[in-house]
């Protein structure tokens, strides 16, 4: 990962303190994760210069505040996108004037070109002539998103921006938020406490609590670190990226090949090659000290126990396994490991009762 | 039939020409000083506000003695337009113009004040994300959106200022064409006994204000209507 966005702030405010030190990629989604009040909205809004902190905010090179060198742009001089929680068109404006309310502004040949470009992507040229009032809240946030990029920005920036959507908005935002994905080559930052989201979208996930980082890695890395382990309690477990290497056509199952293994997974229609992402919950894996042929459970990996952790409750320890260069979490109760005398180091199959495809 | 007198009509006319440049005015000062007050931590910001509330609860004849006083020979804004060869303001049209502004003021920024606070500080993020210098946002987000608080001020303005008497009385000095408005003038009819004439004017403001009030109340329910 080369270092291409660095931001290191440093905000108080009277009950709060934000203090971090992160080095990001300079492409992907980064998910900032927290809990209400552990200081991600606060972070994003210093990175757009919209709160005064002092530190530095580097951008593939480019200062955009440091206060070592006295420098800091104000937000209309930073070339970034920022979609908020909440619907923000401009009321007194059509859908039309609001996309192009900061295309008018950058003064730049191909800002048209990129408003077209985020038009396709997001599926809204069909909104144009409407009025603000007249749009769903998922179709605003959509019409906000091509709004940010017809800016043509070096970095999006994105504040939990479904959470003031039903779930069935929800549903229908998500898909194009994972084309921006895979289409832009900007980075972006998005906040969001919703682990779904944080399981769809993120590339690489910075975990805070009470204004500090306590975790800053790759999602694959993240998912499988206690500290999002616990954060996320329930839904814990591990993320893995494959290519469907075989079609079981008879039974509608595809066979996936990652850095751990093999794994079958319902066939939603897949292509051989394609690329998917899969997570598995570690509620989902238990433990074996033999391969249990006579079992319904399909998928079983072969690993060592690389550590084992303690978890929320007492009664339970998350294991985290290496299969091949992958590693899997298990959550089990400590009592099953003494029984089985499972230590770091022990060879133990993994049995993972489901395999979830993510887009 | 005795309907308005032959003097009337310069006074009504006068009366016009006061209010809408007041009104002018007022917009101009008013608005800066609105978004000030809404958006500043300053510790002098109670301050400047109860300044500019205080037309509101003092009696016409105070602001006027005192802006008499400023304005008069002695006074040193009578005596700096003095100097600059303007002569004194108190007496003439331009006195009574500057004691307009200042008695009508919370009037005019009330109404602006609450518009941008309603408005709250997200729009004008929003418009810096965007790319747009403060001054742009101002002009092209902030006030646009401020629209219904910029009429009522307006409204409230021009029809305050049309109503004004003990400010007019103590600073213009009711001279006919020159300083007389009609509310003054209603007052000279009644001295006189002229109470047809009084009659006529006064009924005349009576529907003049109704009517600007009836206006400003259908003004005001549209934000309403807006946000559904």
């Amino acid at each position: 990962m080369s270092e291409e966005m660095r931001i290191a702030l440093r905000l108080t405010r009277p009950g709060f303190e934000l203090a971090v030190d992160l080095s990001l990629p300079g492409q992907g989604v980064t998910v900032l994760f927290g809990p209400s009040g552990s200081g991600k909205t606060t972070l994003l809004r210093c990175v757009a210069g919209l709160e005064q902190a002092s530190g530095q905010v580097l951008l593939k090179g480019v200062a955009w505040q440091d206060s070592a060198q006295g420098v800091f742009l104000p937000t209309w001089r930073r070339e970034l996108g920022y979609v908020f929680q909440e619907a923000s068109l401009f009321e007194h404006l059509n859908v039309r004037q609001n996309l192009r309310f900061g295309l008018e502004r950058v003064r730049s040949a191909s800002a048209a070109r990129a408003l077209d470009a985020a038009l396709d992507l997001l599926g809204i040229g069909h909104l144009q002539d409407r009025a603000v009032a007249s749009l769903s809240g998922g179709e605003r946030q959509r019409v906000a998103m091509a709004r940010a990029l017809a800016t043509e920005p070096k970095l999006l920036l994105l504040d939990e921006p479904m959470a003031a959507l039903d779930v069935a908005r929800k549903q229908e935002v998500l898909p194009w938020l994972q084309r921006l994905r895979s289409e832009l080559q900007i980075p972006m930052l998005y906040v969001t406490h919703s682990v779904d989201e944080l399981a769809q979208l993120a590339d690489h996930v910075v975990v805070l609590r009470q204004g500090q980082v306590i975790s800053s890695a790759s999602a694959q890395a993240a998912w499988v670190q206690p500290e999002l382990a616990l954060a996320v309690g329930e839904q814990a477990g591990s993320l893995a990226s494959g290519r469907v290497c075989e079609r079981d056509s008879a039974y509608t199952l595809a066979q996936i090949e990652f850095e751990g293994g093999l794994l079958w997974v319902r066939d939603q229609g897949l292509q051989l090659g394609q690329s998917v992402r899969l997570r598995i919950l570690a509620r989902d894996v238990s433990l074996s000290v033999a391969e249990q042929d006579h079992s319904t459970i399909a998928n079983r990996l072969a690993g060592t126990i690389e550590s084992i952790h303690p978890d929320s409750h007492p009664s339970q320890a998350l294991v985290r396994v290496r299969c091949g260069s992958a590693l899997i979490l298990a959550r089990v109760t400590h009592r099953s490991l003494q029984a089985l005398s499972l230590k770091v180091g022990s060879p133990v199959w993994c049995q993972i009762k489901s395999v979830a495809l993510m887009g | 039939m005795n309907t308005l007198s032959a003097e009337a009509w310069p006074a009504i006319a006068l009366t016009l020409q006061l209010a809408s440049l007041t009104t002018l005015i007022l917009l101009l000062l008013a608005t800066p000083l609105a978004w000030w007050l809404s958006q500043t931590h300053s510790p002098w910001r109670s301050v400047v506000a109860a300044a500019a509330t205080l037309p509101l609860v003092l009696p016409p004849t105070v602001l006027g003695f005192y802006l008499l006083v400023l304005l008069g020979p002695q006074g040193w804004v009578g005596q700096l337009t003095t100097a600059l060869g303007l002569g004194t303001l108190s007496f003439s049209f331009s006195g009574l113009l500057i004691g307009s502004v200042v008695f009508s003021l919370p009037f005019a920024v009330q109404p602006i004040q609450h518009a941008f606070e309603a408005m709250g500080r997200r729009p004008m993020e929003v418009a810096a994300t965007l790319r747009a210098r403060p001054l742009d946002a101002f002009i092209s987000v902030a006030l646009p959106l401020a629209r219904p608080g910029l009429l009522t001020a307006a409204v409230l303005s021009f029809a305050h200022t049309v109503g004004e008497f003990g400010v007019v009385l103590m600073l213009g000095g009711n001279i006919p064409g020159q300083t007389q408005v009609v509310s003054t003038q209603i007052y000279g009819h009644v001295e006189a006994m002229e109470y047809a004439q009084a009659h006529w004017l006064a009924a005349g403001m009576v529907v003049f204000s109704f009517l600007v009030l009836l206006a400003l109340m259908r003004l005001q329910r549209k934000p309403d209507r807006l946000q559904a």
